[in-house]
């Protein structure tokens, strides 16, 4: 039973850090640019099946690996130049609508070029099997790697933000738009750097996706669910509260499926407390966001608005 | 985005002359044709008018659309079908809710509805209707059979999954009815969910002996590969719907070995189930899935009642139907007292054909299987 709770620990882990590369590109977008990019979705859709595709045709997952992050951020550029940028100066509910017809425009685009039916993508032979971990329970390679890449991503990301120039200037952008671009930056660019950045690091999340799960038409709009409720708990436009928003989710959703079926056995027969278990499970990071809202209306780590 | 609108009209150049019921009739078919499970709906759409085609009959018009898998745009393509298009017959839907959504007003306004797929309990029971027909089975039926194989298998400690919603819950209860075994462990998974690395935690942990799960679409073959890749190894039973030919190239060679239950494969030993795949094949570029099956069994079964009787003569028509007399991809055919089919349903293992992953036949598991809620049905 305890190496079953640390194996479900180390999944909460790695949902949650899946989920990080997901909402830090949503945040850092609305953050820096004031914008609700719902399209965030599409764009982890196209790493994904530029994954598959590249890796179908190269026969190299890394290759393919290398290919999504470009599709990706080529593609949150090219959006970014032709479609948002005209959308800063409007309200959110144009943005919405923009992007939502994004996510149509991708959805078929991709159908057109791919097909309906869903595209194959396999862990590569490195990171294939499993290893006994402490505690003595199998677990797979490729989410171990998954971990570790993705608290990569996230350190290099604080770094970036944190020490580089390129740093100043988004965080500089965040504080004051009007400013920074009075004091010579071009501004243009740093948007659809900060954009490109947040698509890639969604595209990469696509791919260690889509190699664990499946890769199809319309995969990204749960996760983009789940990502806005990652960065309204951790505070809109804060990457640390993206990230401990994205643990907080992560854990929460992995431990409520497995304890909360156990924890009604002990007050209803097994077959309705698992009803009522894995109904409530599904509800529990609903249930955290409306108690963060409440406790904190701003988030976590958000600026009080 | 308001949906493709195609309209076949058959044109043939050799009209069969002299035929007493040369009435036209229209079809109207509601499928998801965009969105996620598209691919359902393209291959029923193909294997209903791959058999459209091949009978090359000039009175029989065809409208198709696109449903979107939303109930709502369902209920108003019907309403648009009946009262502008004036159709006869609907068919087409993939899911139970938006069956249920169109099918009970349908048949209310004199429609016939020959369903391709979705057959919940409810159209099957207390709610059946003289006008309903399901030509592909009644929604519990591969489970059930999954059921039962897993007790003539041998095993009795099998861990049951499956969606927490309604098709969900049946398919759970559906197993349960022909499983004579323990349940190690019972688990409702979201809807939806692509993540399983808690619930394959608790089966390796369950002690089982055997996995039955019902995920249909992305839902399995995020399942499948994540099972795999774990190297649990317990072995695994299921429906078809995860292990069908439009979703076995996603999966990949994590599918190999698994058996599932299905009433309809490629490997079926009759003639018009080769001549089916080869067809199909050659048409469409791809092999035929369950979902293509049923489409083509459904066209010809209106056929052969169009060729028997006026659709405007709705109880001829009717009795036509329930005859059933065509040749089906699965052989024998008849419709039980609630006019849904009375069949035999096979155990399938995925097998590799070259680089192609299919399936194979390698035992009945039900012969002659009807449904459990035919006696509730009143005509």
């Amino acid at each position: 039973m305890f190496s079953l709770f640390l194996e479900q620990l180390l999944n909460g882990l790695q949902s949650g850090v899946m989920l990080f590369l997901m909402a830090s590109g949503l945040t850092l977008v609305f953050g820096v640019m004031g914008l609700i990019n719902l399209a965030h979705g599409s764009l982890y859709m196209v790493g994904a099946f530029a994954c598959a595709a590249v890796a179908a045709w190269t026969g190299s997952f890394w290759l393919g690996l290398v290919g999504s992050l470009m599709a990706a951020a080529i593609a949150g550029a090219l959006v970014e130049m032709i479609v948002i940028r005209r959308l800063y100066a409007r309200d959110h509910l144009d943005q919405v609508l923009a992007t939502f017809a994004l996510i149509l425009i991708f959805s078929e685009g991709t159908r057109w070029l791919f097909g309906s039916f869903p595209l194959f993508l396999s862990v590569p032979d490195v990171l294939s099997g499993t290893v006994v971990m402490p505690g003595g329970f199998q677990y797979p390679i490729f989410r171990l790697a998954i971990i570790i890449a993705g608290l990569t991503v996230a350190i290099g990301l604080f770094l970036l933000i944190g020490k580089t120039r390129l740093g100043i200037r988004i965080r500089a952008g965040e504080a004051d738009r009007g400013m920074i671009a009075a004091l010579g930056v071009n501004i243009d660019r740093l948007y659809t750097i900060v954009f490109a950045l947040g698509a890639a690091l969604a595209g990469l999340a696509g791919a260690f996706v889509g190699t664990t799960q499946s890769v199809q038409v319309g995969m990204g709009e749960p996760v983009l669910i789940l990502a806005f409720v990652v960065i309204v708990i951790g505070g809109i436009g804060s990457i640390k509260g993206a990230l401990i928003g994205s643990l907080l989710v992560g854990f929460t959703d992995t431990m409520g499926r497995f304890l909360l079926p156990i924890g009604f056995e002990a007050f209803f027969d097994p077959a309705s407390a698992t009803a009522i278990g894995s109904a409530l499970a599904s509800m529990l990071i609903y249930i955290v966001m409306a108690l963060v809202l409440f406790l904190r209306p701003s988030g976590l780590f958000g600026t009080e608005a | 985005m308001k949906g493709t609108k195609t309209t076949i009209a058959a044109l043939a150049a050799l009209l069969m002359a002299g035929t007493a019921h040369a009435e036209p009739l229209k079809v109207g078919m509601i499928t998801t044709l965009s969105g996620g499970g598209a691919g359902l709906g393209i291959d029923a759409r193909d294997g209903f008018m791959l058999a459209v085609k091949q009978a090359n009959n000039p009175d029989l018009t065809v409208v198709i659309e696109d449903d979107q898998r939303k109930p709502d745009v369902a209920v108003q393509l019907a309403d648009k079908m009946i009262q502008q298009e004036k159709v006869d017959v609907l068919t087409g839907i993939i899911w139970s809710n938006l069956a249920m959504a169109v099918v009970p007003s349908a048949v209310a306004q004199n429609k016939f509805y020959l369903s391709v797929n979705a057959a919940p309990s409810q159209l099957a029971g207390k709610g059946c209707n003289k006008n309903y027909f399901s030509v592909s089975y009644q929604n519990d039926n591969l489970h059930e059979a999954a059921g039962g194989y897993a007790t003539s298998a041998g095993y009795g400690k099998t861990f049951v999954m499956a969606p927490n919603y309604p098709a969900g819950k049946d398919s759970i209860s559906g197993f349960k009815r022909f499983y004579l075994g323990d349940v190690a462990g019972e688990v409702y998974t979201k809807l939806g969910q692509t993540d399983y690395a808690a619930e394959i935690a608790q089966i390796r942990a369950s002690g089982a002996d055997s996995v039955f799960f019902f995920l249909p679409g992305g839902m399995g073959i995020a399942f499948m590969k994540q099972y795999a890749q774990s190297g649990v190894g317990i072995p695994l039973i299921g429906p078809a719907f995860s292990l069908d030919q439009g979703i076995l190239g996603a999966v990949g060679d994590a599918a190999l070995g698994i058996k599932n239950t299905s009433n309809w494969s490629k490997d079926i030993d009759n003639a018009t189930n080769k001549a089916f795949v080869e067809t199909f094949q050659a048409e469409y570029g791809r092999l035929p899935s369950l979902y293509a099956s049923y489409g083509f069994d459904t066209a010809n079964l209106l056929l052969s009642a169009m060729g028997k009787a006026d659709v405007k003569d709705q109880d001829a028509f009717r009795d036509a139907l329930r005859a059933a007399d065509f040749n089906s991809v699965r052989g024998k055919f008849i419709f039980g007292a609630n006019q849904h089919p009375i069949q035999d349903i096979y155990v399938r293992e995925v097998i590799k054909e070259g680089d192609v992953l299919t399936n194979k036949i390698v035992g009945t598991a039900l012969i002659d299987h009807a449904d459990a809620y035919a006696s509730e049905c009143v005509m």
